[in-house]
């Protein structure tokens, strides 16, 4: 029993513990924002001479609103807006970006607000004049207070600042993240750029997978509502993050192969105990079926014995191995600060296994005793 | 006492055990090895035999046919007139169960199961009710005097109290023949003579006693004795005056007394 305790404990320990760095590693490969599309509106054409991208005034909020509104594999989306200049508080000042987002902006970015609030749709609606600051801007801004409350003057226009957002650092291209403001997009439109479309539109698709189905649905809305022609270009531009989303995949897969390794192999180790102990302890007991042969046990008399046996220490083991293995990998997961994951699945792989072996080999060297005449089972040392 | 019971070899009538020209080869690599050489033997109902004979006779192969824990290469064995040659694996699992009850040197008894249950254990493999079991295991631990132990564990008894349950173990489905094999071979010389008193009480009451033994005092307790001699008998013949277990033990010096009585 004891070899089936530990059997099925530790399988289950084992696939709770590779299932929780699966999880873990895949949220930090999502917090890289590896689901996140871009939408810019396109490059103008005119006889053959295409000026940069963006330079069309095609992208408007109303397609904003309905890329959320008829995409379904959109998530989040936060429309776009900037601007730049210099910020006042008080007798410090600061150069900085001003990016115009949605309130679904921090989502779709896996960001987050350190002190504070983040703006709401209310804000977004009314336009209303309320800022949230990167770490690097607060920190110039405000070396001593807490900038929460205060009020800034972007290009002499006054915002309150609700609040800061976490420490994001650099992105691959070694720019700093936090150097930045983030404000309404309504609000940046009316109040600092002036211009009155989208420079571009944040998405996030509902997953990684979905990353190209949101691509086709979005550009075919687009298509649709600009009125494009089947055989004329697009009028706007969809970014991905291929090669971030491809290694993202990559790593995903190979974690997989990793979960199915460790768990084969614990289920491997756990059946070749199972298998010896019971091997042992049955084989031990030939001399007990030889005396119960004695005395008139026929085969199937032996048999049903250690069938019964094997299978109630392989159905109690089992529950003692599961409550064992769930409690051990909760307690690795406090003490060790890694998340484990018990799920149903490797409960029932490790316990259908498990059951398996221990009743094989409870009852296989039991049927081999049972098979030899009594004499040489009660002589068998 | 001794009942005077017609116990002739020749007499057909209640003719027990009728095992004709025996024989039994075991196979040891390539070498034959001929255990039993054509034995013939007729036991009637109520004797109590002794097979005696050096180690590698043949009295223990005999033993184990004659117990059909083991098939012979050769000949016929009829007992109580049934072939036991022609019966399955289960038909002799029954017959061991209902018409034979062994008692070994070694006692075998099941180590983690009480004195009550070991005894009850022949009676799990035919259908009696739980209550019938239980009643007829006490009856036949009493009937080796045990009545107070039958909730001790094999390792809680001494020697011959693990024989006395072995003994009553095997009445414990009124067999026709207890076979014993060495049964006073790990016991000292008193507890020996003590356990010869139960075979022979037994056999008072009308029960066949067929006892394996390599010692003259044991054998003398027997009504006959059979000498076993490389395979073959070497005598068969009446013991004339058999000792009486209960007058032996009157002589003996009662040193075991107290343990006995702890």
């Amino acid at each position: 029993m004891l070899g089936i305790i530990i059997g099925v404990g530790a399988v289950i320990a084992m696939l709770a513990i590779g299932q929780g760095a699966e999880y873990s590693v895949k949220e930090q490969i999502a917090a890289l924002g590896t689901n996140v599309l871009m939408v810019f509106p396109g490059a103008q054409q005119q006889g053959g001479v295409r000026t940069a991208a963006g330079s069309a005034v095609t992208l408007t909020e109303d397609d904003a609103l309905a890329i959320q509104r008829e995409c379904p594999a959109v998530q989040y989306l936060s429309p776009g807006s900037g601007a730049g200049g210099q910020v006042i508080a008080g007798n410090l000042n600061w150069s900085t970006g001003i990016s115009g987002v949605g309130n679904d902006y921090l989502e779709i970015r896996q960001w987050s607000v350190e002190y504070g609030a983040f703006f709401t749709d209310q804000d977004v609606k009314a336009a209303t004049k309320v800022c949230v600051l990167g770490k690097t801007v607060a920190d110039n801004l405000f070396p001593e207070s807490s900038p929460v409350e205060q009020t800034i003057r972007i290009r002499n226009v006054p915002f309150k600042v609700v609040g800061v957002l976490t420490k994001k650092g650099q992105n691959t291209a070694g720019q700093d993240q936090d150097d930045i403001i983030l404000a309404p997009y309504t609000t940046v439109i009316r109040r600092l750029s002036h211009w009155p479309n989208l420079r571009s539109i944040l998405v996030s698709a509902t997953s990684l997978k979905d990353i190209p189905t949101a691509q086709t649905q979005i550009s075919e809305l687009l298509r649709m509502r600009h009125k494009i022609q089947p055989y004329d270009a697009d009028d706007f531009t969809i970014r991905n993050q291929t090669d971030l989303a491809a290694t993202a995949t990559a790593t995903t897969e190979i974690l997989t192969i990793l979960l199915a390794s460790i768990a084969s192999v614990s289920l491997l180790v756990g059946g070749i105990g199972i298998m010896n102990i019971m091997l042992v302890s049955v084989t031990e007991r030939t001399r007990e079926i030889g005396i119960r042969m004695s005395i008139g046990a026929r085969s199937r008399d032996i048999l049903t014995q250690f069938l019964i046996e094997a299978l109630v220490l392989s159905l109690l083991g089992g529950v003692i191995g599961i409550i064992l293995g769930t409690t051990g990998s909760s307690i690795i997961s406090k003490i060790a600060k890694w998340p484990t994951i018990v799920t149903p699945f490797s409960i029932i792989l490790s316990f259908g296994f498990s059951i398996a072996i221990g009743i094989f080999f409870g009852f296989y060297p039991a049927r081999k005793a049972a098979m030899l005449n009594p004499i040489d089972a009660l002589r068998y040392e | 006492m001794i009942h005077d019971l017609d116990t002739s070899p020749a007499q057909k009538d209640g003719l027990l055990i009728q095992i004709d020209h025996l024989t039994k080869v075991y196979q040891l690599g390539e070498v034959d090895v001929h255990a039993l050489r054509g034995v013939s033997v007729h036991v009637s109902k109520g004797e109590f035999v002794a097979i005696m004979g050096a180690s590698g006779s043949g009295k223990s192969t005999f033993m184990n046919i004659l117990g059909c824990l083991d098939k012979p290469t050769k000949g016929t064995y009829l007992l109580e007139g049934i072939d036991v040659g022609k019966l399955s694996r289960d038909e002799l699992a029954a017959i061991r169960n209902l018409k034979i009850g062994f008692v070994f040197q070694g006692f075998n008894l099941l180590s983690r199961t009480s004195a009550l249950e070991n005894v009850e254990l022949p009676l799990f493999y035919c259908s009696v009710s739980n209550k019938l079991r239980k009643s007829k295991a006490i009856q036949a631990i009493e009937r080796v005097g045990l009545g107070d132990r039958i909730h001790h564990y094999p390792n809680q008894l001494s020697g011959g109290q693990q024989q006395r349950v072995a003994i009553a173990r095997a009445l414990v489905n009124d067999p026709s023949i207890i076979l014993a094999d060495e049964p006073t071979g790990n016991l000292d010389s008193r507890t020996s003579v003590e356990v010869m008193g139960i075979f022979q009480e037994l056999n008072n009451n009308g029960i066949t006693v067929i006892l394996v033994t390599h010692e003259p005092d044991i054998a003398q307790f027997a009504k006959r004795h059979i000498v076993f001699r490389d395979g073959k008998i070497k005598s068969d013949r009446i013991n004339p005056n058999p000792k009486v277990a209960s007058e032996v033990l009157k002589e003996l010096p009662a040193i075991d007394e107290e343990e006995e009585a702890a």
